[in-house]
């Protein structure tokens, strides 16, 4: 059962990578990586099952934390121009 | 009993991975940005938590369990946030929503 979840998954994977390619604006990408993220999350967990190994949990839990905060400092690049130096941009 | 779990187990772990694939569905055909941002929620509410569900129930009362409670409440709580950062990014950078003609012509 847990080959099938793998399965669905990876499917789900290779149709959000479409509308990362496709995307026509640069959030359609940044959502479409974000969805990636979770669903690697997923198969990550996924794949501690199907092979007995529950280390693969701990990878699932650094790679959710890590989807965040890049999808946050993405979108903050993309609103102020920068990552937030002193002095420069960043005021409503 | 074990059966019975084993089949809820199942039921969910199929479950998820279908809303996940119809999450995906909805990201290529939805015709906006901001209704495949609805589309992709389907992916990261129903399709993690019924997945993760699944997962605990095969796994029992064990640290895998406070693992992928963890896991959850990780998604629930950064993905939505994730979500309301792009889409106001998405509007401060003036990318305009998809509106019906009429209501268009008569906001605007």
């Amino acid at each position: 059962m847990f080959t099938a979840a793998a399965a669905g998954l990876l499917v789900a994977l290779a149709l959000v990578l479409v509308r990362a390619v496709r995307g026509p604006s640069v959030f359609d990408r940044v959502l479409a990586a974000n969805t990636t993220g979770t669903l690697s999350v997923m198969l990550l967990s996924v794949i501690g099952f199907l092979t007995g190994r529950p280390e693969f949990l701990d990878l699932a839990i650094i790679y959710g934390l890590l989807n965040v905060v890049g999808t946050i400092a993405v979108l903050k690049f993309f609103r102020y121009g920068n990552l937030g130096e002193p002095g420069k941009g960043g005021a409503e | 009993m074990s059966a019975l779990v084993d089949a809820l187990s199942w039921a969910c772990l199929v479950a998820g991975a279908v809303f996940c694939i119809i999450g995906s569905v909805g990201l290529i055909r939805m015709p906006d940005f901001y209704t495949r941002v609805h589309a992709a929620s389907v992916t990261d509410t129903a399709g993690a938590g019924l997945l993760l569900l699944g997962m605990m129930l095969q796994a029992g009362f064990t640290l895998v369990t406070v693992k992928l409670i963890i896991i959850g409440l990780l998604i629930l709580f950064t993905s939505p946030t994730a979500t309301h950062a792009l889409c106001k990014a998405a509007l401060m950078r003036d990318l305009k929503p998809l509106l019906a003609e009429g209501e268009a012509t008569s906001k605007r």
